[in-house]
C-alpha cells in the first residue's frame, strides 16, 4: 500500500537512480554543490537577487538577453569540455585489457551528452546570443519584434540545459550517441530515464530556439531602419536572417521526430521500432533532415561575424558584398538537399548516394566563394592584427582543411571507409571548432567593447588564441590519422597497443585546449576586474563600419535616441565619411516594452513538466501542464506591457554621451 | 586510375604509413584499394585549390598588414573578373570531382557483384563467389556459410582471391559491418537485409569491426578476418564441421542473448532457413515472419480477425521494458500453414530487382531490369519445407 503510494508520487524515481555507486559523479556533485552554494550564498550576501531578477532574469532588453545567452553557452562549454577531457583520458589509458576508469554505462553517457551539450547548449546559445545582441543594433532597431517572446525563448533554452544538467545527478543521460538512433533509443533497449532526459531537454530547448527564430526573422524583415533595403543590410544580419529561416524550417522536424520517438517510448506506438511496421531508417532520415541544416544554422552567423571582422580590420569595404549574400542564400537552400550524406552506408543505392554526394560538394562552391571574398577583402587593405582578425586568419587556415575533409567524406565510396571513424570525428570538430567556435571567439573579442564599454585584455587573449590553435591540431590531427587506421568512434577500450601513442597525443591536445579555455576565462577576469581598463568613450573602438558602432558602448537601453537613416551598406562608415552629426537636442520620449517574469515562470513549469514525464510522475505532469497553459493565458491579461522613457531621461543619457564624445576628441 | 594514384600516393602518404599501420591507406582487398585511390584522387583535386588559398591567406595577411604601407584602396570592393574566378575555380574542381563521384559510386556500389579481383584481373566465370550471411548480434558477429552449411561467431575466414557476397542483418539494434582491409562498411539492421561485396587479395589476418555504436558491449564487438589459401580454407571448413555444436533455431536464440567479449564459436551445421528467419524476425517458430505479415497486408490484411491473432509475448521482454501507456507486449502469431502461405505469396507479382551483372568500368550502361522473384517469404517457406521434409539444408 505505502509502496504503491510512493510510486504514485514519485513515479519511477527511487533512491536507486541516484548514481551513488559512481565515485566520479559523486565527487562532481559535491564540487558542484559546494560551488553552487557558494554562488547562491554570495548572491544572497551581496543582496543581488533583486538586482538579478529585476535587471536580468525578467528583462526583455535584447542586449541583456543576448548576454544571458552567452553566459549560458560559456557555462555549458565548461561542462561539455569536461566531458571531452574525460573521454580523452579514458581513450588514452584503456589499452591491453585495462578497462580504463570509466565503465560503459558512464562512458556511453559521456559521448552522448558531450555532443548534445556542445551543439544544443553551447553553440546554439552562443550564436543566438550574438544574433540577439547585434542584429537589432545593426539594423537600427530599439529591440526585437517580440521582446517578451525573446525572454521566454531564452528561458526555455536554459530550461533544456537545466534538464540535461539534472541528468548528471538524478538518473542518467542517454547512452545512444547524440542523435539517439532507434531501435537502440527505443524503450526495449533503453528502458531507463536517459533517453527521456534527451527527448524532453531537447523539446523544451527546441521551443525556445524555434520561437527565437520566428522573432529574429520578424525583426529583420520588419524593423530595419529607413533606407536599409535588403541589399544594404550588414552581412551578419543577412547570415542571421538565413540562419533563422533555417531554424524555423528545420526545428519543427526535430520536434516532430522526437515527439514520435516519445510516443514509441510512452504509449507503445511503432514508428521507429524494428518490427510491427516501424522503420528506424525513417528516424535517421528525419533527424538528419533537421541535423544537416543545423550545422549551417551554426556556421552561417559565424561567417557573418567573420565578414564584419574582415572588413573592419582591413579598413575596407567587404569585397563582393552581393556575391557574399547570394552565397549565403545558396547555402541556405542547398543545406536541405544533402542530409543523406550522413548515412551513405545505409544502402540507399548508387544513384541516390551520388546525388547527395554531389549536392554536398556543390555547397563547397559558395563556401569557397566566401573564403575568396574574405581573402580579397584583405587584399589592398590595411590590416590591424587585433584579436578578432587573428581568429579570422586562424579560421581561414583551419576551416579550409575541415572543408576539404568534408568534401572527401561526401564522395560515397570514400565515405564507406571513413564513415563513423575517428576521421569523421576529426572532420566535424575541424569545422565546428575551426569555424563555429573560432567565429564565436572572434565575435566575443569584437563586440565585447560594445557590450561592456572596454576592450578585452589582449595578452591573455593571445595566450588563449595560441593554445586553442595548437591544442586543436594536437587533439584532432591524431584523430585524422587514427581514422585512416580504421579506428571507429565511440570506442571505450582498445586492443592494439600501437594506437595508444596517438590517443596520448590527442589527450595532450585536449589539455592544451583546456589551457586555452583557462586563458580565456583569465582574459575575462582580468578585463572585468582590471583597474586599468581602456574605457571606450567613443562607442567605436575598432573604427567599425556598421550601425552598432554608431551608438555608445554599452548602448543605452533604447539603442538609438533617433532612428538612423541609411544610405549605404556600411552605414556607419558612410556616416563617418560624410561627417554626419549626431543629434544633440529635440529628444522625444521613447516607447519601450516592460520587463516580465512570465518567461521564467513558463520555462520553470516546462522543466517541471519535463522532469515529471521523465520520471513517470503523471499527477505532476498533468498539474504542471495545466499550470503552464494557465500561466500563459493569465499573461495574456497582463496589459501593463509598455512604458515611456521620459524626454528628460533620454536627454540626460544623450547629454552625458555628448560630454564623453567631446572629451574624447 | 590506380597508376596515377599510386604515383601520388608515395609522397603524400608514405610518412603516414611509416609511422603506423594505416589500413585504410594500405588495404589488402581490391575494393578497399579502389576506395583508397579515390580518397587520394579527391584529396589531390581539392588541394589544387586549397593550397593556393592558404598560401594567399598568409601572403595577403603579411603584405597588407598595417605597418607595411602596401597599397591601400579602402573602397575597392568589386571586380567582375575576380568574381568569375572565385566562383568558377571551385566549380571546375567540383565538376571534376562530381564526375569522379558519380562513376565511382556506381562502380563501387556495395550491392554490385565484383567485376574484378584486382587491376587487370577480371573474374573467371568458374569461381563461385563465397556466400556469407552476417548477423550483428549484441555484441558479437555471426557468420553463416550456406554453401558449406557451417556457421561461426566472431571469426570470418575466406579464401583469398575469391569474391565474397555478403548478406547482412542484425538481431536487435543497428550496426555497421566493416573490414577495413577488405572493403567499405555497410549497415546491418534488424528486420532488413543489406548487401556487400568484397574480396581479399593478400593472405593474412585482418581486423573486422562494428563501426556503429550499438550499446554497452560495442567496444568489444570485433572479429578476426583471415584470408587463407583454398586448401587452408577447406581444412578450416572441415575443422568447423567437426565441432560438436549445431546452430539450430533454439541454439541461435541462446547465442543471440547479449554477451560481451565472446570467444570464437564454431557450428558444424545450420538449421535450414535460419538466416531468412533472422531477417524476418521469426526465429521463434510461432512468430509470424515479417515477410508473411507484409504479404498479408499487401493483399488487404486480415481485418478485425488480425487482432485475435496477437499472442502475449512469450520470448523475453520483462515487465519494466514496456512503455508506461503501451499495450501489453505482443507478437503476431504465425497463422499460415506452409501450403497456404506459399499459395498466398505466389499470387504476388514478382518483384523487380536490378541486374547485378558486373560493370568493368568503361562507361556505365544502364543496368537492365529483369523480373526476379525474391519474396523473402518464399525463401523462408522453402527452407521451412525443406526442414520439415528433413532434406538437405541448402535452401538458404
Amino acid at each position: 500500500m505505502t509502496n504503491e503510494f510512493w510510486s504514485f508520487i514519485f513515479g519511477r524515481l527511487t533512491w536507486d537512480v541516484l548514481p551513488l555507486h559512481e565515485p566520479i559523479v559523486v565527487i562532481t556533485f559535491i564540487v558542484v554543490a559546494i560551488g553552487g552554494l557558494a554562488v547562491l550564498g554570495a548572491l544572497t550576501y551581496f543582496k543581488l537577487w533583486g538586482y538579478l531578477w529585476k535587471e536580468w532574469f525578467t528583462s526583455v532588453d535584447h542586449k541583456k538577453i543576448g548576454i544571458m545567452y552567452m553566459v549560458l553557452g560559456l557555462v555549458m562549454l565548461l561542462r561539455g569540455f569536461a566531458d571531452a577531457l574525460m573521454m580523452r583520458l579514458q581513450q588514452a589509458i584503456a589499452f591491453n585489457g585495462y578497462e580504463g576508469y570509466l565503465n560503459a554505462h558512464h562512458y556511453d553517457q559521456l559521448f552522448s551528452v558531450h555532443g548534445v551539450i556542445m551543439i544544443f547548449f553551447v553553440a546554439m546559445p552562443l550564436i543566438t546570443g550574438f544574433m540577439n545582441y547585434v542584429v537589432p543594433l545593426q539594423i537600427g532597431a530599439r529591440d526585437v519584434s517580440f521582446p517578451f517572446l525573446n525572454n521566454f525563448s531564452f528561458w526555455m533554452t536554459a530550461g533544456g540545459a537545466v534538464l540535461v544538467m539534472m541528468s548528471l545527478f538524478v538518473g542518467e543521460f542517454a547512452q545512444t550517441g547524440w542523435l539517439a538512433f532507434p531501435p537502440l533509443s527505443g524503450i526495449e533497449h533503453s528502458p531507463a530515464s536517459g533517453v527521456d532526459y534527451y527527448i524532453w531537454s531537447l523539446q523544451v530547448a527546441g521551443v525556445g530556439t524555434t520561437l527565437s527564430g520566428v522573432n529574429l526573422i520578424a525583426t529583420i524583415i520588419k524593423m530595419r531602419a529607413p533606407g536599409m533595403t535588403m541589399m544594404k543590410m550588414p552581412v551578419f544580419t543577412w547570415t542571421s536572417l538565413c540562419t533563422n529561416v533555417l531554424i524555423v524550417a528545420s526545428f519543427p522536424i526535430l520536434t516532430a521526430v522526437l515527439t514520435l520517438l516519445a510516443l514509441d517510448r510512452y504509449v507503445g506506438t511503432n514508428f521507429f521500432t524494428a518490427d510491427f511496421g516501424g522503420s528506424p531508417m525513417m528516424y535517421i532520415n528525419l533527424i538528419w533532415i533537421w541535423g544537416h541544416p543545423e550545422v549551417y544554422i551554426l556556421i552561417l552567423p559565424c561567417f557573418g561575424i567573420f565578414s564584419e571582422v574582415a572588413s573592419t580590420f582591413s579598413g575596407k569595404r567587404l569585397f563582393g558584398y552581393t556575391s557574399m549574400v547570394y552565397a549565403t542564400v545558396v547555402i541556405t537552400v542547398l543545406s536541405y538537399l544533402v542530409w543523406l550524406h550522413h548515412f551513405f552506408t545505409m544502402g540507399s543505392g548508387a544513384s541516390v548516394n551520388s546525388f547527395f554526394g554531389i549536392t554536398t560538394m556543390i555547397i563547397s562552391i559558395p563556401t569557397g566563394a566566401k573564403i575568396f571574398n574574405w581573402l580579397f577583402t584583405m587584399y589592398k587593405g590595411r590590416i590591424r592584427f587585433e584579436l578578432p582578425m587573428m581568429w579570422l586568419i586562424a579560421f581561414m587556415l583551419t576551416f579550409t582543411i575541415g572543408g576539404m575533409t568534408g568534401v572527401l567524406l561526401a564522395v560515397p565510396p570514400a565515405d564507406f571507409v571513413l564513415h563513423n571513424s575517428l576521421f569523421l570525428v576529426a572532420h566535424f570538430h575541424n569545422v565546428i571548432i575551426g569555424g563555429v567556435l573560432f567565429g564565436i571567439f572572434a565575435g566575443i573579442n569584437y563586440w565585447w567593447p560594445k557590450a561592456f564599454g572596454y576592450k578585452l585584455n589582449e595578452f591573455w587573449g593571445k595566450v588563449s588564441f595560441w593554445l586553442w590553435n595548437v591544442g586543436f591540431w594536437l587533439a584532432f590531427g591524431p584523430l585524422y590519422v587514427l581514422g585512416l587506421m580504421g579506428i571507429t568512434r565511440r570506442l571505450r577500450t582498445f586492443d592494439d597497443p600501437s594506437l595508444q601513442i596517438w590517443f596520448i597525443i590527442a589527450g595532450i591536445g585536449a589539455l592544451v585546449i583546456a589551457g586555452g579555455i583557462g586563458a580565456m576565462l583569465i582574459q575575462f577576469g582580468v578585463s572585468i576586474l582590471g583597474k586599468n581598463k581602456e574605457w571606450d568613450t567613443t562607442g567605436d573602438p575598432w573604427n567599425g563600419r556598421t550601425l552598432e558602432w554608431a551608438t555608445s558602448s554599452p548602448p543605452p537601453q533604447y539603442n538609438f535616441a533617433f532612428t538612423p537613416v541609411i544610405h549605404d551598406n556600411d552605414a556607419w562608415a558612410d556616416m563617418k565619411a560624410r561627417n554626419a552629426q549626431r543629434p544633440t537636442k529635440d529628444f522625444m520620449e521613447i516607447h519601450m516594452p516592460r520587463n516580465t517574469g512570465t518567461g521564467v515562470v513558463l520555462a520553470g513549469l516546462s522543466v517541471v513538466l519535463g522532469f515529471a514525464l521523465i520520471w513517470y510522475m503523471w499527477w505532476l505532469a498533468i498539474l504542471s501542464f495545466v499550470a503552464l497553459i494557465g500561466a500563459a493565458i493569465i499573461h495574456t491579461f497582463n496589459y501593463d506591457r509598455d512604458y515611456y522613457i521620459p524626454v528628460e531621461a533620454v536627454a540626460d543619457v544623450e547629454n552625458e554621451r555628448t560630454r564623453l564624445l567631446s572629451g574624447a576628441r | 586510375m590506380s597508376r596515377f594514384a599510386k604515383l601520388l600516393l608515395v609522397p603524400l602518404v608514405a610518412p603516414l604509413l611509416a609511422g603506423c599501420n594505416a589500413v585504410v591507406m594500405a588495404p589488402a582487398g581490391d575494393v578497399a584499394v579502389q576506395q583508397r585511390d579515390l580518397i587520394i584522387i579527391a584529396t589531390v583535386l581539392m588541394l589544387l585549390i586549397i593550397i593556393p588559398v592558404m598560401v594567399l591567406v598568409v601572403l595577403f595577411a603579411r603584405k597588407y598588414r598595417q605597418g607595411n604601407n602596401a597599397k591601400y584602396e579602402p573602397n575597392w570592393d568589386h571586380s567582375t573578373q575576380l568574381e568569375l574566378v572565385i566562383w568558377s575555380a571551385p566549380l571546375a574542381i567540383i565538376i571534376c570531382l562530381g564526375a569522379v563521384t558519380w562513376v565511382s559510386t556506381h562502380l563501387l556500389d556495395p550491392y554490385r557483384e565484383l567485376g574484378r579481383l584486382g587491376p587487370d584481373r577480371p573474374i573467371v566465370a568458374e569461381i563461385e563467389p563465397l556466400e556469407v550471411g552476417v548477423v550483428a548480434l549484441d555484441w558479437k558477429w555471426m557468420f553463416i556459410y550456406p554453401q558449406y552449411d557451417i556457421a561461426t561467431v566472431n571469426e570470418f575466414v575466406t579464401p583469398v582471391d575469391r569474391p565474397i557476397s555478403f548478406k547482412l542483418t542484425a538481431s536487435t539494434v543497428m550496426n555497421s559491418f566493416y573490414i577495413p582491409a577488405m572493403a567499405g562498411q555497410i549497415y546491418a539492421m534488424p528486420g532488413m537485409q543489406t548487401r556487400l561485396h568484397g574480396v581479399i587479395n593478400e593472405p593474412g589476418t585482418y581486423k573486422g569491426i562494428a563501426a556503429h555504436y550499438s550499446g554497452h558491449g560495442f567496444s568489444g564487438m570485433h572479429f578476426e578476418t583471415k584470408g587463407v589459401s583454398d586448401s587452408e580454407f577447406e581444412a578450416w571448413v572441415a575443422e568447423v564441421r567437426n565441432s560438436p555444436d549445431m546452430l539450430s533455431r533454439q541454439r541461435y536464440l541462446e547465442v543471440e542473448k547479449p554477451s560481451e567479449h565472446v570467444p570464437v564459436m564454431h557450428f558444424a551445421g545450420v538449421e535450414s532457413g535460419l538466416y531468412t528467419a533472422i531477417v524476418n524476425m521469426c526465429v521463434e517458430r510461432d512468430k509470424m515472419c515479417v515477410s508473411e505479415m507484409m504479404s498479408i497486408d499487401e493483399q488487404g490484411g486480415l481485418g478485425h480477425a488480425g487482432i485475435d491473432n496477437l499472442a502475449p509475448e512469450l520470448y523475453g521482454g520483462g515487465e519494466k521494458n514496456r512503455s508506461p501507456f503501451g499495450p501489453q507486449k505482443t507478437y503476431v502469431a504465425a497463422i499460415c500453414s506452409t501450403d497456404e502461405a506459399i499459395a498466398m505469396t505466389a499470387k504476388l507479382p514478382a518483384l523487380k530487382a536490378p541486374n547485378a551483372t558486373p560493370l568493368v568500368g568503361k562507361g556505365l550502361t544502364r543496368p537492365e531490369m529483369v523480373a526476379q522473384s525474391n519474396a523473402p517469404a518464399l525463401d523462408w517457406l522453402a527452407g521451412k519445407l525443406a526442414f520439415n521434409q528433413n532434406t538437405s539444408a541448402d535452401a538458404l
